[in-house]
């Protein structure tokens, strides 16, 4: 932040909430697919390849003597969504079940970059565009990539495209085309519409509604983080800003603790929606 | 909260890091686990068999011990009945060393007695010849007497 003058907390909080994005500012049509998020991207992937590099870290040097702890804690996690994808899907599941533990690992990881704290990461960058010769005050970066509606959805998207690809690929496209027109309602020629139209809407409502509850809980967790934050910046003094300032860091604590859960959860629910989805593309109904 | 080509992107990443986990992560991790499994099926099934084998190895060392000490009481029994049959065997031929030696003493005592009493006859023979000669102040022929002498000797 410039020293000049300090950020009311509604500049503070739209500051936070923009992307650093390819445009170098705040994007102005709600649609552009010609802009990227370039914060939303470099988390994410970093996060994704430390990810999938710990677990295959875990997998070069696993043996089937006595595992060590580290190699026991990512057994756990591959026996747990193992066992929860065996249940779930009826098949072939030599790519569903690694997809499952990769969504599972890297959501979790996107998440916890809500614990950091929240000024750390977007001082320091902050601190690196003022220094690269640009205004610090437009140095916009989020860390949370979950918190971002387009990483989420391009994630529901991708698990969109493999339940088509599983349609197709269980019952062929023949028997796929028959299901979209027969299946829920019957087998009648005044009933193919009705049946294809809820067919379609089964698929958006899963899909839309799969990226959005984790970009909700996210984002909203990200925007209580920054309202407690506020709270802790009110000191000026006096006792009633003392006390705010208390009242922040209780919050802060309490907030914090109670997203040990709700980031783990939500990685979770994603990972098993993903599973669901993926097992009703092998159903037949 | 605005849409972009990030959804694309982020699209994209994710089938790459699947791929990526399925490819590198996920085969080597159940394999250890499978093989785990495996080899933990392997030691309890070792373990019943060692526990079955150490029943049957109990037993047989029972049996075994038993008839040891069967086979110890036997030789006991026979030692001992040795020994005694040896104890009698030595005590009946000390007492018969022991007769024996009492018997040749005797037998020698006896014979150092006649001796003695032989040679006693002979001087009390010369004596009383001796003696009679000095009473009858004449000499008496030893020859002619040599029976008389004789008869007396064996009345002695």
């Amino acid at each position: 932040m410039a020293a000049e003058h300090a950020p009311n907390a509604s500049e503070y909080i739209v500051h936070h909430l923009t992307h650093l994005n390819s445009l170098g500012h705040k994007q102005a049509a709600l649609v552009d697919w010609t802009v990227y998020h370039l914060d939303t991207l470099f988390w994410s992937v970093s996060l994704g390849l430390l990810a999938v590099l710990i677990l295959a870290r875990a997998a070069a040097k696993a043996t089937s003597g006595v595992p060590g702890r580290f190699q026991a804690a990512v057994e756990i996690l591959v026996e747990m969504v193992e066992s929860q994808s065996k249940s779930i899907v009826h098949g072939d599941r030599s790519f569903i079940a690694p997809l499952a533990l990769t969504v599972f690992v890297w959501i979790f990881f996107m998440n916890a970059m809500d614990l950091l704290p929240l000024d750390a990461l977007p001082n320091i960058w902050a601190w690196i565009f003022g220094v690269a010769g640009h205004d610090a005050n437009h140095a916009y970066m989020r860390v949370v990539p979950t918190a971002d509606l387009n990483a989420t959805l391009g994630m529901s998207l991708g698990v969109l495209l493999l339940c088509l690809y599983y349609n197709v690929k269980i019952k062929g496209f023949g028997g796929w085309m028959h299901e979209l027109f027969t299946a829920p309602f019957g087998s009648h020629p005044l009933l193919y519409p009705v049946n294809f139209a809820m067919q379609m809407i089964e698929f958006v409502a899963k899909t839309v509604s799969h990226g959005m509850r984790l970009f909700g809980n996210m984002y909203a967790g990200e925007l209580i983080f920054m309202l407690i934050a506020l709270m802790g910046a009110a000191w000026a003094g006096t006792a009633g800003s003392g006390l705010l300032w208390l009242g922040g860091v209780f919050a802060g604590t309490v907030w914090a603790i109670f997203h040990i859960l709700i980031i783990t959860l939500q990685a979770f629910i994603f990972m098993m929606l993903t599973l669901v989805y993926i097992g009703q593309a092998h159903e037949s109904h | 909260m605005n849409l972009n080509a990030t959804l694309f992107a982020q699209l994209v990443v994710f089938l790459i890091l699947a791929w990526f986990t399925m490819k590198f992560v996920w085969p080597p991790i159940m394999k250890a686990l499978d093989e785990r499994a495996g080899k933990i099926a392997d030691g309890l099934a070792a373990a019943d068999k060692a526990k079955t084998d150490l029943a049957h190895a109990e037993k047989k060392a029972a049996e075994e011990l038993r008839k040891a000490r069967e086979s110890a009481a036997e030789f006991r029994s026979g030692a001992e009945k040795q020994v005694a049959q040896l104890i009698e065997e030595a005590r009946a031929e000390g007492a018969r060393i022991v007769n024996a030696a009492r018997e040749a003493a005797e037998a020698e005592a006896g014979t150092a007695s006649q001796r003695a009493k032989e040679a006693l006859r002979e001087h009390v023979a010369a004596l009383a010849v001796a003696g009679a000669e000095r009473i009858l102040r004449k000499e008496i022929n030893a020859q002619a007497h040599a029976e008389l002498l004789t008869q007396l000797k064996s009345e002695l």
